[in-house]
């Protein structure tokens, strides 16, 4: 039999079902995983424990005939989820210690449908970055590397790069993640495992650290779509505690999985094939085209004429909402407090901010601050939100041709540490095919589509209409059988 | 989608005074090296951002919700409360069942 840490979330919850295997057994064998890859830092905080409790209830129910949807799956959290009495903190030095006395929602419906918790994944500080190397607590490293002796550490992507670590270096075989401009998508390209974003608002927010409201969404990764689709079944779900939570019942997204895409349409638009694209990802791009016709698909040629405008109405809508909602962390109620001696409440406020913050969220909250404040709103913030509605109104139009988009996720594969931390702007381009579907509060998925020369993963990103998230991981699956991606890093940590 | 930097119709930018007003208003102490590093950063960023001007938004509503969805009402009735404890759980400073704070009246 294969290691138990290399089947995938159906194989656990099947072979486990069956008496192939205990669900004690699985939780050692990913606990063992977690605590041999410490030079990855993928986890913030290991909780074999917690894993080991919900594996024991799991062996429970099983003899007791009580099993639930994912009895015996140990599963990885980003630490943007409260977890009642296990730290909590954004991967910010602001929330340091924080231990929420509650549970975030995505997270209890998890541990309801049986799952059990190996750690808390590390992330970009408040989920702002592209490649984990703004978290407080140290970058994760992807597990991959360019191989040919060169031993570079590569970014996981971010924000979710912890998680997506995690998985590719089967620590885990799925995770909790979220995406506000790409933070699912991107790290999943990067380290050749799949991801969803879905629908905003299929997924409660509540217990979710803000980061830019109208944005923020949680979604699963994992290193298949049919898994991705069983995750996703035990997150969503309508929550009166989340205001723009969508009261729809949660599809059976995996019992509907179907490769077969006869009579369906896929766009593909004219303005992602950019000037001087990637070779690499233009030729899994068409690779991509190719599997989908074979699939029975008929493509065609779709607009999205605002998308260029897409990045920057983002770097002005995420940093004002990130402005606002980072208000909260006043060293008053609960994280950080830095009282200089003799400092009043605005000095304490002033300095507490000035130490728990990084550079990058101190960057955002001012260009937020900034664009929010008297005489500029107009000129950008109202501007953005129109852009915004010309971005989600090209897609509107394009699904009236089609059923799902297919593009590429990332317009390179993963970086070294290091090469982009000098720009800002260098890093914030890695989202330019990311952050449109964000913007529209589009379901969106990456799935593996190959690799590069040098012989790191690339993801194509397939982009569905609000609620249809099963055409997003239909075709996902019908290029997942395609592509034939059975790569994986190398074990060296 | 290539995206150039630093072309702009209107070209705002900041200076150090200004940079300092934002970070007073934004509640973030910055030395003098940290507001002067700040001004160019936000200049890039604001010079790029500003090619959203370019956009014909004539008769465009600004998007206020991405998912079209009503704002629920629900029941008028204490759903939560009694939970002092676990809201001071977390506090860097509580007492008296209360947040503290340093003094803010002479």
């Amino acid at each position: 039999m294969a290691e138990l840490t290399d089947l995938t979330v159906a194989q656990i919850r099947d072979g486990f079902r069956a008496g192939d295997f205990s669900a004690r057994e699985v939780a050692e064998a990913f606990n063992a995983n977690v605590a041999a890859a410490k030079v990855l830092n993928a986890f913030i905080v290991e909780t074999p424990e917690h894993a080991l409790a919900a594996a024991d209830q799991a062996d429970r129910d099983r003899a007791a005939g009580t099993l639930r949807p994912l009895s015996g799956v140990p599963i990885g959290m980003k630490d943007l989820f409260c977890t009642q009495g296990v730290q909590t903190t954004a991967a910010s030095h602001m929330l340091e210690g924080f231990t929420p006395t509650y549970e975030s929602t995505v997270s209890q419906k998890l541990w309801d449908a049986g799952a059990g918790m190996l750690g808390k994944l590390n992330l970009d500080q408040f989920a702002m970055g592209s490649s984990n190397e703004t978290s407080y607590f140290g970058n994760v490293i992807s597990p991959w590397r360019r191989g040919a002796g060169d031993n570079a550490p590569l970014a996981p992507g971010g924000s979710s790069g912890g998680s997506s670590s995690a998985i590719a270096a089967r620590l885990c075989p799925a995770a909790t993640g979220t995406d506000t401009g790409g933070s699912i998508r991107q790290p999943a390209a990067f380290t050749g495992i799949s991801g969803i974003k879905p629908t905003y608002g299929r997924c409660s927010r509540w217990g979710i650290i803000a980061f830019a409201s109208s944005l923020d969404q949680a979604g699963p990764m994992a290193r298949t779509v049919r898994d991705c689709a069983i995750m996703l079944e035990n997150m969503a779900g309508f929550d009166p505690k989340d205001a723009t939570s969508l009261e729809l019942p949660v599809p059976k997204w995996e019992a509907g999985l179907s490769s077969d895409l006869k009579g369906r349409k896929v766009g593909i638009p004219r303005e992602y094939r950019v000037e001087g694209l990637d070779g690499d990802v233009a030729r899994v791009w068409d690779d991509g085209v190719a599997w989908l016709k074979d699939a029975g698909a008929e493509i065609v040629e779709v607009s999205l004429p605002h998308s260029k405008y897409a990045l920057p109405a983002y770097y002005i809508i995420a940093p004002a909402e990130a402005s606002s909602n980072l208000a909260r962390y006043d060293g008053v109620r609960y994280g950080l407090r830095d009282l200089p001696d003799g400092a009043n409440l605005q000095e304490m406020y002033a300095a507490t901010r000035a130490a728990g913050f990084g550079p990058e969220v101190k960057r955002r909250i001012m260009i937020g601050t900034y664009v929010l404040s008297a005489g500029f709103y107009d000129a950008y913030y109202t501007q953005a939100q129109k852009v915004r509605a010309l971005i989600a109104r090209d897609f509107a139009r394009a699904f009236e041709q089609c059923d799902v988009i297919l593009a590429p996720t990332a317009p390179s594969a993963a970086f070294a540490l290091g090469d982009k931390t000098a720009d800002p702007l260098s890093m914030y381009l890695n989202d330019v095919f990311a952050v449109p579907a964000s913007l529209a509060g589009l379901p969106a998925m990456s799935v593996p589509g190959g690799l590069t020369q040098g012989g790191l993963p690339l993801g194509l990103q397939i982009i569905g209409p609000a609620f249809d998230e099963q055409a997003v991981l239909n075709a996902g699956l019908a290029i997942e059988e395609r592509a034939g991606f059975t790569a994986r890093p190398e074990k060296w940590w | 989608m290539r995206v150039s930097p630093g072309a702009s119709a209107r070209a705002m930018s900041v200076d150090l005074t200004t940079v300092k007003k934002i970070a007073g208003l934004a509640r973030l102490a910055v030395s003098d090296a940290e507001a002067e590093a700040l001004v160019p950063e936000l200049n890039g960023i604001l010079h790029w951002v500003e090619q959203l001007g370019e956009v014909d938004v004539t008769g465009v509503e600004p998007m206020t919700a991405v998912i079209p969805n009503t704002l629920r009402l629900r029941d008028d009735v204490v759903t939560d409360g009694n939970v002092r404890d676990k809201v001071l759980a977390n506090a860097p400073q509580a007492e008296h069942g209360f947040f503290a704070v340093p003094k803010v009246i002479e």
